[in-house]
C-alpha cells in the first residue's frame, strides 16, 4: 500500500498511510456521532444523575451494618443456589453431548441434523438464562424447576457449541484406523472420538458450572427459586443490613466455586 | 488370494487417480508398490478395505466381491483386512492393551467395547502378538509415551489382531528413522512368513523395498509400469517410475504434474 | 527413550483390565458413593411443587398457542424499547472501557503500589462476583427506574471484565520499554502512557467491541428488574400475558444479538 516514490518525495513521518488515516477518522467520527446522539436522545433526567453519587452512598450506608440474624435461612437459600447450579449443569451434559455430535461437521449423520443442532445450539445461545427462567415460571410457575430448566436451556448451547468445535477438532487417522478393522459407528465414536474430546469435556463442563453458580444467584429475582428469592424480599421489605448480608454470602459463594474449579481444573486435567 | 481387476477411481470430474489398474497377488508372499507422491499407491491400497470407494473395477478377496459390499457385509469384510498406517493412527490417549484390543472391535459387542471387557482368547492373542514384536510390558502405558517404532509395532499387532487374511502396509515406514523402518520391515516381512500372510506394503523406499520383499510392483499416474522380482527392478524401471521427478530416496518435491493428484490424495484421507 | 525394565518373570499376567481412572479404590467407590449421596440430597432438598408442575404442559401449550404468530403490531414500542437498549450498551461500553483503565492499573502488582492493589482488586472481584442484574437491582433502588441504573450496572460490568483482562495485560507487559522511559528520566504518569498504554492499546480496542457485543446482550436482561430498555418490555409483556407481542420482542432479541455477534467478530478480525 504504501507508494515509495511518495515516500521518497517528502520524507514526512507519519504513523498511518492516507487512506489508513481516513479510515480512522470516520470510524472516530461516526463513534462521536453515536454517542452524542446516544446521550442526547436517552431518557434520562439529568439532575438525577448529578444526585446519583449522593444516592448511592446513601443506600450503602443504610445497607451498614450487614445484618446477620437471617444467616441460616440465607445459607439455605444458598445450597439451593448450589443445587440448581450442579444438577442443572449434570442434567445439561445428556442433551448438550447428542447435540453437538450432531452438529459438528465431521459426525453429522446428514445436512438436516446438522443445521437442526446448530438451530438448537444458537436459540439456546441467543436467550439469556433468566429470560428463559421468566418464560419456564410462566409455563411451570415459580420454584427450582423453573431455574432448573432456565440454566439447562442456555447450558445446552454453551456446552453443546464448545463439545461440537472439540469434535471438529479431533485428529481424524485413529477414526480411520478404527473404520478400517471393521467397527460400527458406534465402536468407532466410543473408541477414536471419546478418549479425544474427553480433556476438553472435562473443561467445558467446569466452566460451565463456574459461570452456572453466577447465574443461579439471579433466578430468584423472576422466581426460579435459589438466594435470588431472599434478595428480591429483602429489597421490597427495605431490609437493607440483611441484603448487605445476602451480598456478601454470593461473594463468598461465588469465590468458592471459583476456587473449586480451579482445583477441578488441577486434578482432573 | 487378492485379485484386483480393471480398478478405476477419480475425484469429480479429474484425471483418474487410478488407471484401470490389475494386481493379482498369491499366496502369502510380500509385495511392495513403489511409485511417486501423488502416483496413486495409498489410493489403491484404500480401496482394497474401501476406505475410499472405488469408481469401477473389482476387488475380490479369497473369492469374495468386495466392491459392492454395504453396512455389515463391508464391516465384515474389513475384518478379515489388517491395515497398517504411516501416522499409525492410535488413540493417544489410550493404553497399548486398548490400542491393540481395538482390532478386535469387529468381532465384539458394542457393550464389550465400551467396558473393554474382552474375551479371554483376545487377551492371550493380543499378549502372545505384543511379545512376538516385544512390546506386552507396554501393554498398560499410555500410547503417546512410546518411540516411533514401538507405536508402529503395536499399530501393526492391532492389525493382526484381526486375524486378517490379508495385510496392508501404507507406507509404514515413512515415519520412522532409517534403523527403525528397516526393523519394522524385517518384522512384517517374517511375520508374512510365520502366519503365511499375504501383505501390501507401500514404499517410498527403493532400497528397502528390494531387500524385505519378494516382488515389486511400480506405479505411475495410476497405472502399473513395473511388475517383478527385485532383482529385475534395475536402472530403467526406476526410471520409468520415478523418471522427471526427483530421486526417490530424497524428499520428493511435487513437480506441476503431479500436484493436482497430491492434492486430490489429501481429500482421500478427509472422505475415508 | 527410556525403556523400563522387562519385569524379573518371564511369564506377562495374561488377564487384563482396563487400569481404573482413579487407582486407589477406596477412593473410587468413595467417590461414586459421594456423588449418589449428593444427587439423593439434592434431588430429596430441593422443593418441587408438583401439582404446579402438573400444570406446566397446558399452560405451556397456551403460552405458545397465544405466542404464535409472533405480534409485530406494537412495533413501535418495540423499536423504543431496542433504542435505549442500544444508548445504553453504547454508554456503558464508553464509559466501563474508558475507567476500566485506572482501574487496571491499579489492580497491576507490576505498576501500583500494594493498597492500591488490594483496592483495585476488590474492585474488580466484587464486580465480577455480582451478576449484572443482582447490579441493576441495587442501582434501581438507589436512582430509581429507567436507563441511568441501566448505564451504571453495565459500567462496573464492563470495568470487572475488561478491567481484569487489561491488568493481567499490564502485569505481562515488557518491562525493558518501561525501564527505557525512566532511564530517560521519564515520570510516573510519562511512564505510563508511553511505555505501558501503547502496549495494552491493541488489545483495548478488540476487547471493547467484544464488550460491546456483550453488553448488548446483558442490557436486554437489565431491563426485567427495572433498568431501562427492552428487557422491561419484555417483562411488561410476560406480565400481561401478551404472548404473541413477547414472542416477537424475544425473536428481535436473538436476531439483535446474531447480527451484533457477527459485527463483533468480523472487526475484531479486521483489527487482529
Amino acid at each position: 500500500m504504501v507508494d515509495h516514490a511518495g515516500v521518497l518525495a517528502d520524507r514526512v513521518w507519519q504513523r498511518y498511510d492516507r487512506r489508513e488515516r481516513l479510515i480512522r477518522y470516520a470510524v472516530l467520527l461516526v463513534t462521536l456521532m453515536v454517542v452524542v446522539w446516544a446521550v442526547r436522545d436517552i431518557d434520562i433526567f439529568w439532575p438525577w444523575v448529578w444526585d446519583a453519587p449522593n444516592q448511592i452512598s446513601s443506600l450503602g450506608a443504610r445497607m451498614w451494618p450487614p445484618d446477620p440474624s437471617r444467616l441460616a435461612a440465607i445459607t439455605s437459600a444458598l445450597l439451593e443456589t448450589v443445587h440448581i447450579a450442579t444438577l442443572a449443569t449434570l442434567l445439561t451434559i445428556f442433551i448438550a453431548l447428542p447435540v453437538s455430535y450432531i452438529a459438528a461437521q465431521n459426525t453429522t449423520p446428514n445436512r438436516a441434523c446438522l443445521w437442526l443442532g446448530r438451530f438448537i445450539l444458537v436459540s439456546s445461545r441467543s436467550v439469556n438464562t433468566i429470560i428463559w427462567a421468566l418464560l419456564f415460571v410462566a409455563i411451570f410457575g415459580p420454584g427450582v424447576l423453573a431455574g432448573i430448566l432456565a440454566i439447562m436451556f442456555r447450558s445446552i448451547g454453551f456446552i453443546g457449541k464448545l463439545m461440537g468445535e472439540a469434535i471438529e477438532e479431533i485428529d481424524r487417522r485413529p477414526v480411520e484406523a478404527m473404520e478400517a478393522t471393521g467397527a460400527s459407528k458406534a465402536k468407532v465414536i466410543v473408541y477414536a472420538i471419546v478418549p479425544q474430546v474427553m480433556p476438553a469435556f472435562f473443561a467445558i463442563v467446569i466452566l460451565r458450572w463456574d459461570i452456572n453458580i453466577r447465574e443461579s444467584t439471579v433466578l430468584g429475582l423472576v422466581g426460579a427459586g435459589g438466594i435470588g428469592v431472599l434478595l428480591q424480599g429483602a429489597i421490597d421489605t427495605f431490609a437493607w443490613p440483611t441484603v448487605a448480608t445476602i451480598l456478601t454470602a454470593i461473594i463468598v459463594l461465588v469465590l468458592i466455586g471459583e476456587a473449586i474449579t480451579s482445583l477441578l481444573r488441577r486434578k482432573v486435567i | 488370494m487378492l485379485e484386483i481387476s480393471k480398478l478405476v477411481k477419480r475425484y469429480g470430474r479429474d484425471e483418474p487417480v487410478l488407471e484401470e489398474l490389475d494386481l493379482v497377488v498369491e499366496g502369502s508372499s510380500v509385495v511392495s508398490i513403489v511409485g511417486a507422491s501423488g502416483a496413486g499407491k495409498s489410493t489403491m491400497l484404500r480401496c482394497i478395505n474401501r476406505l475410499v470407494e472405488p469408481t469401477s473395477g473389482s476387488i475380490r478377496l479369497n473369492g469374495s466381491e468386495l466392491v459392492n459390499l454395504r453396512g455389515r457385509e463391508l464391516r465384515r469384510a474389513r475384518r478379515k483386512i489388517g491395515m497398517v498406517f504411516q501416522g499409525f493412527n492410535l488413540i493417544d490417549r489410550l493404553t497399548v492393551m486398548e490400542n491393540v484390543l481395538a482390532g478386535r472391535l469387529g468381532y465384539v459387542n458394542l457393550f464389550q467395547a465400551i467396558t473393554r471387557r474382552y474375551p479371554q482368547s483376545d487377551i492371550e492373542r493380543a499378549f502372545h502378538l505384543m511379545e512376538r514384536v516385544g512390546i506386552a510390558h507396554y501393554a498398560n502405558k499410555r500410547a503417546d509415551e512410546l518411540s516411533g517404532g514401538e507405536r508402529q509395532r503395536v499399530g501393526v499387532v492391532r492389525a493382526l489382531m484381526q486375524e486378517p487374511e490379508i495385510l496392508l502396509a501404507d507406507e509404514p515406514t515413512a515415519s520412522l528413522d532409517p534403523r527403525t523402518s528397516e526393523q519394522i520391515m524385517k518384522l512384517l516381512q517374517s511375520l508374512a512368513s510365520e502366519l503365511s500372510l499375504p501383505v501390501l506394503i507401500n514404499i517410498h523406499n527403493v532400497a528397502q523395498a528390494k531387500t524385505y520383499t519378494e516382488r515389486i510392483v511400480g506405479l505411475r499416474h495410476g497405472k502399473m509400469i513395473f511388475d517383478g522380482a527385485p532383482a529385475d527392478f534395475n536402472k530403467e524401471a526406476l526410471d520409468a517410475i520415478y523418471g522427471g521427478i526427483e530421486a526417490p530416496e530424497e524428499e520428493l518435491v511435487e513437480t506441476p504434474s503431479n500436484s493436482a493428484e497430491a492434492g486430490t490424495r489429501g481429500v482421500t484421507h478427509d472422505q475415508a | 527413550m527410556t525403556r523400563p525394565e522387562v519385569s524379573g518373570s518371564p511369564s506377562v499376567p495374561r488377564t487384563w483390565r482396563k487400569p481404573p481412572f482413579i487407582a486407589n479404590p477406596w477412593l473410587r467407590y468413595g467417590l461414586w458413593l459421594a456423588v449418589i449421596a449428593y444427587l439423593i440430597w439434592a434431588f430429596g432438598s430441593l422443593p418441587f411443587n408438583w401439582e404446579r408442575i402438573s400444570e406446566g404442559l397446558p399452560r405451556a401449550a397456551r403460552i405458545f398457542g397465544g405466542g404464535f404468530p409472533p405480534s409485530f403490531e406494537r412495533w413501535g414500542l418495540l423499536f423504543t424499547g431496542f433504542k435505549e437498549s442500544f444508548q445504553i450498551a453504547i454508554l456503558a461500553t464508553l464509559l466501563g472501557v474508558a475507567l476500566s483503565i485506572p482501574f487496571a492499573v491499579m489492580a497491576a502488582r507490576n505498576v501500583a503500589p500494594l493498597p492500591v492493589y488490594l483496592f483495585g482488586r476488590a474492585v474488580i472481584i466484587v464486580s465480577r462476583s455480582f451478576h449484572p442484574v443482582i447490579v441493576a437491582i441495587l442501582f434501581v433502588a438507589a436512582v430509581g427506574f429507567g436507563p441511568l441504573a441501566g448505564i451504571l450496572t453495565l459500567t462496573l460490568y464492563s470495568i470487572g471484565f475488561v478491567g481484569k483482562l487489561l491488568a493481567e495485560e499490564i502485569e505481562e507487559i515488557d518491562w525493558g520499554q518501561v525501564e527505557a522511559m525512566r532511564a530517560a528520566g521519564a515520570g510516573y504518569l510519562a511512564t505510563l502512557v508511553y511505555a505501558v498504554f501503547p502496549q495494552i492499546l491493541p488489545r483495548q480496542v478488540g476487547l471493547s467491541m467484544y464488550q460491546l457485543d456483550s453488553n448488548l446482550r446483558a442490557s436486554a436482561v437489565v431491563g426485567i428488574v427495572g433498568a431501562g430498555g427492552i428487557g422491561g418490555t419484555l417483562m411488561n409483556a410476560f406480565g400481561r400475558y401478551d404472548y404473541d407481542f413477547a414472542f416477537a420482542i424475544l425473536l428481535i432479541i436473538i436476531a439483535v444479538i446474531l447480527v451484533s455477534e457477527g459485527i463483533s467478530g468480523w472487526v475484531r478480525k479486521k483489527i487482529w
